[in-house]
């Protein structure tokens, strides 16, 4: 009678402790998600606090700092037309999307489902390696491999958007690569089984199965890809040869938002019009990361519709 | 559960850390408490008997103050001394701002937007002089200041124009707001804007551009020049050497400047006195391809008026 | 045959892929090992940096670059696993969690310039901390959380719903599942987010200049002290970390050596991160053995 009273309560003791853990641990993931949503909303505010500040103060039109080509804040009468660093900011990080997104993408499909073996065991440990490499030393080595290249194949100084795009590919393929391969190797076998079992061939399976089935999360690993060549500064201020006019084609040298900011922020004084308008390019690739964001996620909602 | 709560745990332990340390160093060790921890007039504190001094700015003077101040270390073991880079404009901010005790900077902070110049006191700590530099097979040893200025804005463009090779001319810039582009500028191109060319912020990666493009032409700081991969032009005949900078001769020169805010005290005072002492002007400075600034005979104020110093 | 030949075509195509992918890797390090591996000596492993002189080592900016990354991984794991549990196991579709992913993204695309202006701002400034390891590290973190998250989201996701459900039919609370179930399974996708992660931490350059600053007081490895100035684990000291050390003597550097100290500190940098990721796959290996032995 007695112990059967006693097992009741520490059942019952047990249970209490287990929904006081299940609430802890509710309360914990909520505070991470809460973290994360502050982080992210302080910095927003921030930026958008400290680049709004040029065009209250009336020290630059919003119209001219987004549409004149002309940069010059040192002349006489200073000219703020961020327009040339824009264009450079994107061409760069499409035209590197463009080369990385494909490659890497299809190593992933061939780590996982050519040949998985070999692709763990040589090329997953070399891509991670490849994530840690920073970007000053990809800058040191365009400056010393690819610049000349360019320069000895093509003419002129080498500097050249082409330069960045190139070090821009290569910097955000392991990115790009390792979060594919973990999007494609989380598809489900049955998938594959089912595909195999209807009489497909590898290929019609990867391009009508897998791929299809892993499209968000492939979208996601190229915009980390772009979101990292958008705001890469150092090795691309190394290479792309940080000129204010308008980039004429890719054998020209030109300029991204970050490699000004780079070059000019430590030279500006806080609160002065130059230091301002450097953060109202921080604020505009703040507007145009989102904007890649949305434009992804309209596309992915409307595959998976 | 037991990870979780050991995460928690830590973090708990690094924030009480932090804010102990956070009151710990601004604090004499002993001292009453105080509400916002003290040390934001200047970052000069005495906790203990060690004493710690802030200095910030400049990036192309960094190397020559870290290493003076590993030379004061080595002679006051107890001081405690940073030196951080970050550009001129964000040495003049923070120290008006407070924030370190010494900024550096290569230009006058009356030629910057926004500081409160007259709040703050100039230590002229060196003088750096700048060359226009070329590539070696240029051609050209020589440029007269007309010249200099035609070639970089852009209306000569090719070396063959003024007797040397036929070669392209490719300018090789720094970023607008630089001070060593500021200094070239002014007394290079008679304040005339330089055309449109590769721009780049370090002196290291202008030399190596400038040895390694046929054509090109950049400007470079004296300490720059230790070999003969890249040229430097003598400017109207003058060549780029540090006696003719202290004599005035050649127009191309900068100060180096430490600033504080009002008066020196304390560290920063021993500090900056240690700088203009004989051993570091004359030994450290000269290593470091820096041109002492007790031994100029003309001044500068920051209109750039140029005068002799009397004797 | 025609989808035959189109599955040989593609196949070919993917190992040219391959291919290209392993040229451009074993060049890239073929370049950084040949160039750097020289300059590696126990010397320029042990001895500090100097600023005018041939010869400086990179001893101090080593332990910093290390001690950088585990007091970002501190804050950055924590959070990057429960908010990937979040966003794998509590969040209902919906706004709420719409803005989350959002938020997520956005971090994700935070330049690290920008972030490393806001920790200037922030901690450098408004805390009046001045350069601290604390500072760059938090500026890590805000940059790490995305990657870590969403590998954490994938992990868990990747894993198979029977063994979750299996154990809520057993009458366990969802929260003991997460924890017994869930994570275990979930570990190795979550130690190579981990890795991911770490590998940016260790190349973040940009970042770091703002918040760690530039310098690196005389550190006295035998004062262990955390609140002493000179003692390599006061979190609230500046510190100069490898990655940006390489960058400092590129810009700025006047002594006669630079490119061998930067080619010989890349390939330090490139041989940690590898020795990184073969110690963590390894313990990731026994923690994973000892899992499942245990059930």
């Amino acid at each position: 009678m007695e112990a059967a009273q006693s097992t009741a309560k520490t059942r019952l003791l047990k249970k209490q402790r287990r929904l006081g853990s299940e609430f802890r641990g509710r309360l914990l993931v909520m505070t991470a998600a809460i973290i994360i949503i502050i982080s992210t909303l302080s910095i927003t505010a921030f930026l958008t606090a400290k680049g709004i500040q040029t065009f209250i103060n009336g020290d630059v039109g919003l119209s001219e700092f987004l549409t004149s080509s002309q940069w010059n804040p040192t002349a006489e009468n200073p000219q703020y037309g961020a327009l040339p660093f824009i264009v450079g900011s994107l061409s760069v990080t499409l035209l590197s999307a463009l080369i990385a997104g494909p490659l890497g993408i299809a190593g992933a499909i061939f780590m996982i489902e050519i040949a998985p073996s070999w692709g763990r065991k040589v090329l997953q440990p070399v891509i991670e390696l490849l994530v840690g490499i920073p970007s000053v030393v990809y800058g040191f080595i365009a400056l010393t491999v690819v610049v000349p290249f360019i320069r000895n194949t093509v003419g002129g100084t080498g500097y050249s958007m082409l330069a960045g795009v190139i070090v821009l590919s290569v910097m955000i393929l392991p990115t790009i690569t390792s979060i594919a391969t973990d999007a494609i190797k989380s598809q489900p076998d049955e998938l594959r089984d089912g595909a195999y079992a209807l009489g497909a061939t590898r290929w019609q399976m990867i391009r009508k199965v897998v791929v299809p089935a892993a499209k968000p999360a492939l979208f996601t690993a190229i915009i980390l890809g772009m979101a990292r060549a958008f705001g890469e500064a150092l090795a691309v201020q190394m290479v792309i040869g940080n000129v204010r006019d308008m980039p004429g084609g890719v054998l020209d040298p030109s300029a991204t938002l970050t490699s000004i900011i780079t070059l000019n922020m430590g030279h500006t004084t806080y609160g002065s019009v130059e230091n301002n308008t450097l953060w109202s390019m921080g604020l505009v690739l703040l507007a145009i990361s989102f904007l890649f964001i949305l434009i992804i996620r309209y596309l992915s909602a409307r595959r998976n519709a | 559960m037991r990870k979780t709560k050991w995460y928690i745990l830590i973090i708990c332990l690094i924030a009480t850390v932090g804010m102990l340390a956070a009151c710990g160093n601004s604090k004499d060790s002993g001292a009453s408490e105080k509400n916002n921890g003290g040390g934001s007039d200047s970052k000069e504190e005495t906790k203990g008997e060690s004493k710690s001094l802030a200095i910030s700015g400049s990036s192309a003077m960094q190397p020559l103050v870290a290493a003076a101040a590993e030379e004061f270390k080595a002679k006051n073991p107890d001081a405690d001394i940073q030196v951080n880079a970050g550009g001129s404009g964000t040495g003049l901010s923070e120290v008006s701002e407070g924030t370190v005790a010494i900024g550096n900077s290569d230009v006058f902070a009356e030629e910057k937007e926004g500081i409160p110049a007259d709040e703050l006191k100039d230590h002229k700590v060196a003088v750096v002089g700048m060359a226009p530099v070329v590539h070696p097979e240029a051609g050209l040893d020589n440029i007269s200041k007309e010249d200099l200025k035609k070639v970089f804005t852009g209306k000569i463009k090719n070396w063959k124009e003024l007797g040397g090779k036929d070669q392209k001319i490719v300018l090789v810039n720094r970023p607008d707001s630089s001070g060593t582009r500021a200094t070239f500028v002014k007394y290079g191109l008679d304040g005339e804007t330089p055309a449109e060319g590769v721009t780049e912020d370090s002196s290291n990666t202008v030399k190596k551009i400038i040895s390694e493009t046929d054509g090109a032409i950049g400007y470079l700081a004296f300490s720059y020049l230790t070999d003969d991969t890249v040229k430097a032009l003598s400017v109207d005949d003058v060549e780029p050497k540090d006696e003719n900078v202290q004599n005035g001769k050649f127009p191309i020169w900068a100060y180096q400047h430490s600033y504080t805010k009002g008066e020196p005290e304390g560290l920063a005072k021993e500090f900056l006195d240690f700088m203009m002492s004989d051993e570091i002007q004359s030994g450290l400075m000269k290593e470091q391809g820096y041109i002492p600034a007790n031994k100029m005979e003309v001044e500068r104020d920051a209109e750039g008026k140029q005068t002799e110093i009397k004797k | 045959m025609n989808a035959k030949f189109a599955d040989k075509l593609a196949t070919t195509g993917f190992i040219a892929v391959a291919l290209i992918f392993v040229a451009i890797l074993a060049s890239l390090f073929g370049y950084i090992l040949v160039q750097g591996l020289p300059h590696i000596s126990n010397s320029f492993l042990t001895t500090p940096s100097s600023i005018v002189r041939a010869g400086g080592g990179i001893r101090d900016q080593l332990f910093n670059s290390f001690y950088i990354l585990f007091i970002t991984m501190l804050f950055t794991v924590p959070l990057g696993v429960l908010g990937g549990v979040y966003m794998a196991e509590y969040a209902k579709p919906g706004k709420v969690t719409d803005f989350l992913r959002i938020c997520i993204e956005m971090l994700a695309s935070l330049p690290s310039i920008v972030v490393g202006m806001f920790g200037l701002l922030l901690f450098v400034n408004t805390f009046e901390w001045g350069y601290t390891i604390i500072g760059g590290a938090l500026a890590l973190t805000i940059f790490n959380i995305p990657v870590m998250v969403r590998v954490s989201e994938e992990a868990i996701r990747s894993i198979p719903r029977a063994q979750q459900e299996a154990s809520l039919a057993l009458g366990i609370t969802k929260w003991h599942t997460i924890k017994t179930v869930i994570l275990p399974a979930a570990f190795p996708g979550i130690l190579t987010g981990a890795i991911l992660a770490s590998g940016r931490v260790f190349g973040e350059a940009a970042a770091l200049l703002f918040t760690a600053g530039l310098s690196t007081p005389q550190l006295d490895f035998a004062n262990l002290n955390p609140f002493a100035a000179n003692s390599p684990l006061n979190i609230f000291r500046p510190a100069e970390t490898l990655a940006v050390h390489i960058w400092s003597v590129n810009t700025n550097g006047i002594m006669p050596d630079v490119k061998e100290i930067a080619l010989g500190g890349a390939a330090v940098l490139v041989i940690s991160v590898l020795l990184f990721n073969i110690g963590a796959r390894f313990i990731g290996k026994i923690i994973e053995k000892k899992l499942t032995a245990g059930k």
